[in-house]
């Protein structure tokens, strides 16, 4: 496959052809990343829904050099040779974020401070980057009636952004199709057919993958907030070959009290965990420990977190396994 | 040195003067348990978590307080509202647990500040002394508001209603 030019917000790069805008601007790294609700790299399919990572494509190609006529989603787009994109640079893009963020809150209940997600949610960060201080919004809020969906996950379905990254991933990652959106538009809603639990053992991604609080731990549920525990990268055999292995256990003191799978610097899961890893392993002597997880400097949970260099740990931990 | 200078009568006399000067001035210190200093309209005393009017605890337990914290006095443990307690929370979590140690507080009002739910002031009681640091922690027992005897927070924040 041949390398074509883009050039984002300024900053030029190579990349192969196909690739999306998106996805380019994250080859690039930093603040020209459009934020993204619904696209999810490991997951076929996603995105082109929430509309939070629109740009504006200032000259289409070097062929046609003319501008696209609206804004696209760039999780959806691929670039051209000799594309020019503008994100962060340009206002027209800023305001429709602005205007987007408003529109995933209309229903949104904002309970943050009962919700688990606070702290590592993606809407609060993208409301906090973009949003309003206040709603325009005089209605009623969207309300759905509680629904159990198991004992391990708990769905909050007044929270959801209906980003069907979870429908997705009960498609692709476990088997067995058991999670879908039922109802259209404003009644859509996410559920496990005939409230089926969701029993199959790779389930629990969709905890992970949800940007929200409506998928959440249910053995999590209330027990801390994310900032007041101390995230640890761990790792162990698993006998489910699907499973990788690798996950965050977030700590209090020794105890785990939530496991999840592990998040790269786009806050995506590329290596998916089984439930067994994540729910019923909660012991400290089921796990390898091997340190501390770095945690960006800019998040809450950064809080009161101190790394240990990765080095002077792993000794730590090899003098206290030799004894 | 003179005889004069050597009788130090004069530098006495001067001291003196000095003395009876500060027989008259205003006294500085007060006649404490009989009489109290005025405390400004925003003292900074111990904490309360308000109820609402029906009488359910505002707190959620949100840990907001507590990471804004800077002496890191509050701790708190939460839970989940059965059902029939409506009338006791306000929200389906609740602070089952929440101590502040008021030796560790510094009372800047940083809690009161970062609450998102206008649960937690600050009152103008003083922090009672005891001799016993166990009594410094105060629990919900001491912190959540009396209905019989409601804290009036329309004094203390009469600067911010104004505007």
């Amino acid at each position: 496959m041949g390398m074509i030019k883009v050039t984002i917000d300024g900053i030029e790069i190579e990349v192969e052809e196909g690739t999306t805008i998106l996805n380019a601007a994250r080859q690039v790294g930093g603040k020209i990343v459009p934020p993204a609700m619904c696209y999810y790299s490991s997951l076929k399919g996603s995105g082109g829904k929430c509309r939070t990572c629109l740009v504006r494509v200032a000259a289409g190609s070097t062929k046609d050099p003319r501008p696209m006529p609206k804004l696209v989603a760039s999780c959806s787009t691929p670039v051209m040779d000799g594309m020019i994109v503008e994100n962060t640079s340009n206002q027209e893009v800023l305001d429709a974020r602005k205007s987007i963020v408003e529109m995933l809150l209309i229903n949104h209940p904002l309970d943050c401070p009962v919700c688990d997600q606070a702290g590592e949610c993606s809407l609060q960060d993208l409301g906090y980057e973009h949003g309003l201080a206040k709603t325009r919004y005089e209605f009623k809020r969207r309300t759905f009636e509680n629904t159990d969906i198991g004992e391990h996950v708990k769905l909050h379905m007044n929270r959801c952004i209906l980003c069907y990254r979870c429908v997705y991933t009960a498609d692709q990652i476990s088997e067995g199709r058991c999670h879908g959106v039922i109802g259209r538009g404003d009644h859509a809603e996410i559920s496990t057919y005939l409230e089926k639990s969701i029993d199959n053992d790779f389930s629990g991604n969709v905890i992970d993958v949800c940007p929200v609080g409506a998928l959440t731990d249910r053995t999590f549920r209330f027990k801390s907030r994310v900032w007041f525990t101390n995230p640890m990268n761990i790792s162990r055999k698993c006998e489910n070959p699907k499973c990788c292995g690798k996950a965050v256990a977030w700590m209090s003191e020794n105890n785990i009290l939530r496991i999840t799978a592990r998040k790269d610097e786009n806050n995506e899961v590329k290596e998916f965990i089984c439930n067994t890893c994540r729910f019923e392993k909660k012991e400290i002597t089921d796990w390898t420990v091997e340190g501390p997880r770095h945690i960006e400097r800019n998040s809450v949970i950064s809080q009161n977190h101190y790394e240990l260099k990765p080095k002077h740990n792993f000794k730590v931990l090899e003098n206290t396994a030799k004894q | 040195m003179s005889f004069a200078e050597r009788t130090y009568i004069i530098p006495i006399l001067k001291g003196m003067m000095i003395t009876l000067k500060h027989l008259f001035m205003k006294k500085v210190t007060l006649d404490y348990p009989k009489m109290t200093k005025p405390m400004a309209p925003v003292y900074r005393g111990k904490h309360i978590l308000k109820r609402d009017e029906n009488g359910a605890e505002n707190c959620t337990a949100c840990g907001l307080c507590a990471v804004a914290c800077p002496a890191e006095a509050i701790t708190m443990v939460a839970a989940e509202r059965k059902k029939g307690e409506e009338n006791l929370y306000r929200e389906e979590k609740y602070a089952a647990i929440y101590e502040i140690n008021m030796l560790r507080c510094i009372f800047c009002g940083l809690c009161e500040e970062a609450c998102p739910k206008e649960a937690i002031f600050l009152t103008d009681e003083i922090v009672k002394p005891s001799d016993l640091r166990e009594n410094f922690i105060y629990g919900k027992d001491k912190l959540v508001e009396d209905m019989n005897h409601r804290y009036n927070f329309a004094k203390r924040q009469k600067h911010i209603t104004e505007k």
